[in-house]
């Protein structure tokens, strides 16, 4: 809805927006401005945090004394390993969803979208006890299957809507020129699907990036990815602001990043589209 | 025949994920509710497992704990939904006008979301609401009021404001993907008629987002219900914040009391599936279009 608007109203929507959106962001910013102090400077009043001097210290901190990136490193398997699991599963699914849609594909979308509604805490028992008689506790693989499984309906879901752009009769021509079904996935519908799937990817990095239930639950020190890390750093003892801004700095960089990358997905990928 | 060949070869290329799903719905979704029926108490290998038939759920609603957790559980997903969808609102109203900048400013809003919810939780427990060195405190400290305790005093309003920031920009930005679509010469029209803004935003605009509203309404609800990471990092289910989550998760973990626990899982799906039913008609609605 745009329109032509005075200049006054603009200046005044300008001013408006950015204030709210500067509050909005500033607790992010504050961390990010505490994760450059000493830690006896960060816990001043504001004001003196500001003039107190910047240091790299505390980033060099966290990782000598709590091993960063071994955290970090299971964040990246677990957010990239579900998501491409997720996906070859879910690549096919949607193929045949999008392409040869029969009577009931509409029901196996609806029904796969209802197992995403079902709470985790309505089956946390059964599966922590099949992680324990599977030896699967606090281990990556077993985490990298709970992941890919909560986020599946989300990958078919977002692959479908992105095929179903796609036209047909290309998909028929690549047919009639005596393409396999193998050839014509990989050679004409995965070039077109291209952006398709790199938004789902994206999208379902972060949700698994930040996923903090299974990851906090059926975790302990091997396998724990940075939401249980950052977690670890909630008991009173350990009120260490500057060290504790720069490890959530840190935790929280690179997905919001990639979130702002994927603001559009976003919609599309969380309200199954409900909304266009 | 072409069709009859695709036709198996589409269900064969479904089968991974639908049985995978099926699996991962069916098989814990059974032992929770077989554990549901018992007696059974892992820590304690001296109590046998039995049979009790409705016992663990009768027991579940009546312990002293349950109505304040539904209580709390209410209040915090209540309080979330019409903090985000009120402001939801207006942000994305702002943000669709005309202005300097506004790539950036949305930037700047939508960020909280992607922030983890234990890095949330931590941020705004220690350096925000903190009673001694928090920022909020100083803020206070500053113009002569002394500190509040947020987290220990106003238990529910600390986390609604936390649980609000966080889904925000969520609301934000799928309402704003809907004013897009508003139509600006009948705005126009309405402005041209004399029509005041009140009721351009009543008539033309409230209509227009409420089904997106329904929508941040519906998929809120069913993730709200679930909030886990927040209570666990902030409060620990003291000071009257345990929701039914909440409460499940300590039955069930904590104290081991599996049957019971399980009783209050059935509960929670229950509870979610009810939100779910209305969520799943608007979307499929949609899918026929």
């Amino acid at each position: 809805m745009a329109r032509a608007v005075t200049p006054r109203r603009k200046a005044l929507n300008t001013f408006a927006a950015w204030l709210i959106g500067l509050i909005i962001f500033f607790p992010i910013l504050w961390i990010f401005v505490l994760s450059f102090k000493t830690e006896g400077n960060a816990i001043l009043p504001p004001l003196d945090v500001l003039r107190a001097p910047w240091t790299f210290e505390s980033y060099g901190i966290v990782q000598d004394r709590s091993d960063y990136f071994k955290h970090f490193g299971n964040s990246v398997i677990l957010a990239f390993g579900s998501t491409l699991l997720g996906l070859i599963i879910a690549v096919p699914a949607a193929w045949a969803m999008a392409f040869v849609p029969g009577k009931r594909t509409k029901d196996i979308l609806m029904w796969m979208l209802s197992t995403k509604m079902l709470p985790a805490v309505g089956v946390l028992y059964p599966i922590y006890l099949m992680f324990i008689k599977l030896g699967l506790l606090d281990s990556r693989i077993g985490l990298v299957i709970v992941l890919m499984l909560i986020n599946l309906p989300i990958i078919v879901w977002m692959l479908y809507t992105y095929f179903r752009e796609i036209p047909g009769e290309i998909l028929e021509a690549a047919r009639m020129d005596g393409a396999t079904l193998r050839e014509e996935i990989l050679y004409v519908l995965t070039p077109m699907a291209l952006p398709g799937m790199a938004s789902t990817v994206l999208l379902n990095v972060i949700l698994a990036w930040n996923e903090a239930f299974w990851t906090l639950n059926l975790t302990a020190a091997k396998a724990a990815p940075l939401t249980a890390f950052i977690a670890s750093y909630s008991s009173p003892e350990g009120l260490f602001y500057a060290k504790l801004s720069a490890a959530s700095v840190m935790a929280i960089a690179p997905i919001l990043i990639m979130g702002w990358f994927s603001q559009k997905q976003l919609v599309r990928g969380l309200t199954f589209g409900a909304v266009k | 025949m072409a069709t009859q060949h695709s036709r198996s070869a589409a269900r064969l290329m479904m089968a991974p994920a639908v049985t995978l799903l099926l699996g991962w719905m069916l098989i814990p979704l059974s032992m929770t509710l077989f554990f549901s029926f018992r007696k059974y108490l892992p820590m304690r290998p001296d109590i046998a497992q039995e049979w009790v038939g409705f016992d663990n759920y009768v027991r579940f609603v009546t312990s002293s704990s349950f109505w304040p957790s539904i209580q709390a559980t209410l209040i915090i997903v209540g309080g979330v939904l019409a903090i985000t969808v009120v402001l939801g609102i207006a942000l994305a109203l702002l943000l669709s006008q005309e202005m300097w900048g506004r790539g950036i400013v949305r930037v700047l809003v939508i960020a909280p979301f992607f922030v983890m919810p234990t890095v949330t939780a931590l941020l705004w427990k220690n350096m925000f609401m903190d009673p001694v060195n928090g920022f909020f405190a100083h803020i206070l400290k500053a113009v002569g009021l002394t500190p509040i305790e947020f987290l220990s005093q106003h238990t529910l309003l600390s986390l609604i404001v936390i649980v609000a920031w966080q889904w925000l920009p969520f609301a934000t930005l799928i309402l704003l993907t809907a004013t897009q679509s508003l139509d600006a010469e009948q705005l126009e029209a309405a402005e041209m008629d004399g029509a005041p803004w009140v009721s351009r935003f009543l008539w033309i605009m409230l209509p227009h987002l409420a089904r997106a509203i329904t929508v941040v309404i519906l998929i809120q609800t069913i993730f709200l219900l679930g909030i886990f990471a927040e209570i666990l990092v902030t409060t620990q289910g003291a000071f009257g914040s345990r929701t039914l989550t909440y409460l499940i998760y300590q039955r069930v973990l904590e104290s081991q009391n599996v049957g019971l626990g399980s009783a209050g899982g059935v509960y929670a799906i229950i509870l979610a599936n009810i939100v779910a039913i209305f969520l799943m008609r608007i979307v499929g609605k949609n899918l026929d279009t």
